[in-house]
């Protein structure tokens, strides 16, 4: 089966004051039909702007995106500009952190909802606001009538998250790229959101590409993970065998850093990864993570580490990724 | 025997919003209504809850940068209202902060040098400048930064190594207890793991006592002795940490506890799913303030706000229930 | 050299490629300011000619600018004047170099005087709660007052002159800067950095100076530059509608206004204060501007 989205070799870099930041360096994944993936690291590994890449969102120049992003049988990377618009918002619907910088706040939440749905599906006013009703009750909006004719600033945090989610999934998208849909909103409310999304992919059959630093929303929502450090992929598993066997010595890392429900003790240190993020404008010799890791050798400062196979669907880009957890 | 070092009894904080030369009616935010909590020397006491539950106002109030509009707060014995400013002075050289922001809590134009000794300068602590600076350069290298630190500004560091400035800036005077105000939620999880693990060695060392402000429930399960919930202005359950987590005995913390995303795909919590969002603490709902989106309310929730009561195992929960975890 | 696994299986996963941007080549850091910020290099060029014309103007082929030659009257330009002879015979030329001196002067002390004042009135303003709004309607009044009518007003208590100008046109600008540096005193007070300064015992006064005016200098800079522009034009407005420098002086503004009469048969007269006049405040605008863009976060980060 041909997966739905195929990134391969994706190269972002931008343009600074300093040098080249190379964002994204050479990342590679897939997202079938129907699946959420997750793309995980910590800020400036790459992550937001891999999702932003796929959606052609960055600004060309300063930045320069290479590779290959296969949608539908198509290459993003080489689409036209207009071709682009017609697949935003469309086919590939989008959610981002800050419902309140993302929505206009000079149009009514209906209009935005009914935007979209008017241009790229054609449908009438009154139709498009049909449409519109219908989904703000789907994001579980109360009083979704009222709330139509509403401002964005009018509603509560987690209603504009809701109402942002009606608008990404008002034309049906195939593919629906979240980029930290929960991380400004309260955990009561990012519990609200986690468990709405979850069941509209039930219920849409869309796939999501999941962008979050957050390890707890990734257990809770993804099927498939992708870790990425520096701006390269280094592990890659299905859900279960990243939490249960993880492989790169990074994952492990940050596995171990987050203190889990349950494991109380005030006097045990968490395990910490020392030191910091490399900077990404100085080419990386060698393995990108090795000035970090526990257990590197004279190899991972030498030479890059090949992409290996561990198990079915689960790789890893480390020279000692072969060796038991 | 631990001490009472921090004692907050009935504290009441309310913000005016609006209003102006033109006499609209001010509204009021009711930030902080009526809260008491003390702290040990040598403890962590964690205030949870979400935005606008007012606990960073609890900080601010506790740290002496506003007046409380009712009750009263004391520090090593001294009540803040029957002080001058030399004496709240003493107090704040013992009462310390680590702020959430890294990037905004450190004055940009100023020398980490200069920044960690304002407070040695400031409260007198040692004198001379070389004196001033090598203990700085010991308080720098103490939390985990190279000594050349000293001559550089705050945006050549990174956020978890800014975080660390301010801890040194905090420990400089030798507090005994350091408010952190979020301290650890704007930094990535691996840079998050250091400054909590500094933070758990720096209060071995110093028998520091901690108020740990925080909405990221996991940290303060790991580090707390003692959690403090709030809902809109009121503490709706306090208690030790492991009956608390264990056992939450109020509705709410029920409901936040389940809400909190476990990084473990195996486990599928039942969820306690809070409907609704958070009520506006400028109208703050009468009765119990949880009990528009308690799933347990009835009539008397309604009108009748409950008080912290005991509930056993040393725990104090606001809810009418008798045994509000099992019904 | 290619990053080849050890044990020769599987692919690099960051292949050792060129960046997909060429990298800039390395220039010295003049030629960077330069590249970067090329509004404030012409601006400060055109300002600091202005000035080194002020400074040398003995030295510059000038001769006295009150000299009277009524022989000589109402000259076009020519070899021996530049820019020819006023109505009274004087040489434009001359008039025009020495002026520069008047409105430079004033340009400068203004921007610094209105900055001074506003800054002290902004920080107090901003800083104690209660004087804030107070001071805030005395600014308020003093901005509906425009700078003619302070200006006439002092030419009535006191004779024509160019102190008078500078603080006229310093009264009607300061407010300005007290209003900006208000706002971001108040901003600047919600800042973490200075609760943290509280928290660490620094005072009122020390918070202020340490932690707040230095956080404030950018836009005040931005501020006092185009208030140095607007001080130039006021100058001449004055004293080209009679209230401002004295005749005894020369002041672009005042040599326009002697040419005014001639204007339509012998448009030299104004053309040539007009232009150097433009210049300084194109100049010191460019400045401004310049400045505003690299110490602007927010604008800079566009760029």
């Amino acid at each position: 089966m041909a997966a739905l989205l195929e990134v391969e070799n994706l190269r972002t870099h931008f343009a600074t004051r300093n040098g080249v930041v190379r964002a994204v360096d050479g990342l590679s994944f897939h997202v079938d039909a129907g699946e959420t993936v997750a793309i995980v690291g910590e800020s400036g590994c790459g992550k937001s702007v891999t999702s932003l890449s796929i959606l052609r969102l960055v600004d060309q120049p300063p930045a320069r995106i290479a590779g290959q992003i296969r949608f539908g049988g198509r290459n993003l990377a080489a689409l036209g500009e207009a071709e682009m618009r017609d697949l935003r918002g469309n086919e590939i619907g989008m959610i981002f952190q800050e419902p309140m910088t993302s929505l206009n706040p000079l149009l009514t939440i209906g209009r935005q909802i009914a935007e979209p749905v008017m241009l790229h599906q054609g449908l009438d006013r009154v139709a498009a606001r049909a449409r519109a009703l219908e989904m703000l009750t789907l994001v579980g909006i109360p009083a979704p009538e009222r709330r139509l004719d509403d401002y964005p600033h009018q509603l509560s945090g987690g209603m504009r998250q809701r109402a942002m989610i009606a608008m990404a999934l008002a034309c049906n998208p195939k593919i629906l790229v979240a980029d930290e849909p929960t991380t400004a909103l309260d955990v009561t409310i990012q519990a609200q959101i986690i468990d709405l999304m979850r069941d509209l992919q039930r219920r849409t059959g869309s796939a999501i590409i999941l962008i979050t630093h957050d390890l707890g929303v990734v257990a809770e929502m993804a099927a498939r993970v992708v870790v990425m450090y520096a701006g390269r992929k280094v592990e890659e598993a299905d859900v279960a065998t990243i939490f249960t066997d993880p492989r790169h010595p990074y994952t492990r890392g940050l596995l171990g850093a987050v203190p889990r429900p349950g494991s109380r003790g005030t006097n045990t240190r968490l395990a910490e990864i020392p030191g910091s993020v490399p900077s990404l404008i100085k080419p990386l010799v060698g393995c990108a993570f090795a000035g970090r890791c526990p257990k590197a050798g004279d190899i991972c400062r030498r030479a890059a580490p090949a992409w290996r196979e561990v198990g079915p669907g689960h790789g890893a880009a480390c020279h000692f990724a072969a060796g038991a957890a | 025997m631990s001490t009472t070092l921090l004692d907050v009894r009935d504290l009441v904080k309310h913000y005016p919003v609006g209003g102006g030369l033109f006499g609209r009616r001010a509204e009021t935010v009711h930030a902080v209504d009526g809260v008491s909590f003390g702290v040990d020397a040598g403890e962590t006491l964690a205030i949870v809850g979400e935005s606008g539950c007012g606990k960073s106002t609890v900080g601010k109030v506790v740290l002496g940068l506003a007046p409380p509009t009712a009750g009263r707060v004391s520090f090593g014995g001294t009540d803040y209202a029957d002080i001058g400013a030399a004496d709240m002075k003493r107090v704040r050289r013992r009462l310390q902060v680590v702020f959430q922001d890294p990037f905004s809590s450190m004055n940009p134009r100023m020398k980490v040098r200069d920044i960690v000794a304002e407070p040695l300068e400031n409260f007198g602590v040692i004198d001379g400048r070389s004196a001033i600076t090598d203990r700085v350069r010991d308080l720098l290298v103490r939390v985990g930064l190279p000594a050349d630190a000293l001559n550089r500004f705050p945006h050549e560091f990174s956020g978890g190594q800014r975080q660390r400035i301010c801890i040194a800036r905090a420990l400089a005077p030798g507090a005994d207890l350091i408010v952190c105000d979020e301290a650890v939620s704007a930094l990535d999880v691996s840079v998050k793991a250091q400054i909590v693990n500094l933070l758990l060695d720096l209060q071995a060392e110093y028998g520091l006592a901690l108020l740990f402000i925080s909405h990221d429930i996991a940290v303060v399960e790991h580090m707390a002795h003692r959690v403090a919930v709030m809902y809109l202005g009121k503490i709706m359950e306090i208690g030790d940490r492991d009956v608390l987590f264990a056992q939450p005995a109020h509705p709410y913390t029920r409901a936040l506890l389940s809400a909190v995303p476990v990084p473990d795909p195996a486990v599928r919590r039942g969820r306690a799913a809070l409907a609704g969002d958070l009520p506006s603490p400028i109208d703050p709902p009468r009765g119990c303030r949880f009990h528009t989106r308690c799933p347990l309310a009835f009539d008397r929730c309604r009108v009748d706000e409950p008080a912290l009561r005991a509930v056993g195992s040393g725990r104090l929960a606001a809810c009418h229930l008798d045994q509000p975890a099992d019904a | 050299m290619t990053a080849t696994a050890p044990d020769g299986e599987g692919f690099a996963i960051a292949p050792d490629l060129p960046p997909l941007i060429a990298e800039p080549p390395r220039r010295g850091r003049v030629a960077t300011f330069v590249r970067r910020h090329p509004t404030i290099v012409l601006g400060a060029a055109l300002l600091g000619l202005m000035v080194l014309i002020a400074v040398c103007a003995p030295w510059l082929g000038t001769g006295d600018p009150q000299a009277l030659s009524p022989a000589k009257r109402i000259r076009a330009p020519s070899a021996e004047f530049w820019f020819g002879t006023d109505s009274l015979g004087r040489d434009v030329y001359s008039r025009v170099i020495y002026g520069a001196r008047t409105s430079l002067l004033v340009g400068i002390v203004v921007a610094l005087a209105a900055t001074v004042a506003g800054v002290a009135v902004g920080l107090v303003s901003g800083f104690v709660r209660w004087l804030d709004p107070i001071v805030m309607r005395v600014i308020d009044g003093l901005m509906a007052i425009p700078s003619v009518l302070i200006a006439i007003a002092l030419l009535g208590i006191a004779r024509g002159s160019v102190v008078n100008v500078i603080v006229a046109i310093t009264l009607a600008e300061f407010p300005r800067v007290a209003r900006l540096v208000r706002g971001v005193v108040l901003s600047l007070r919600e800042q973490p950095y200075v609760d943290a300064a509280l928290a660490c015992g620094s005072g009122g006064g020390r918070i202020m100076l340490r932690h707040i005016l230095p956080n404030a200098l950018d836009p005040i800079i931005v501020q006092a530059t185009y208030i140095g522009a607007s001080a130039v034009i006021a100058e001449a407005v004055l004293s080209f509608i009679g209230v401002g420098t004295p005749p005894t002086v020369p002041s672009w503004g005042n040599i326009m206004a002697e040419g005014r009469a001639l204007w339509q048969v012998k448009p030299y007269i104004v053309f040539f204060p007009a232009v150097f006049l433009c210049i300084t405040v194109l100049g010191v605008n460019l400045l401004g501007d310049g400045l505003r863009d690299m110490l602007d976060p927010r604008v800079a980060k566009r760029a």
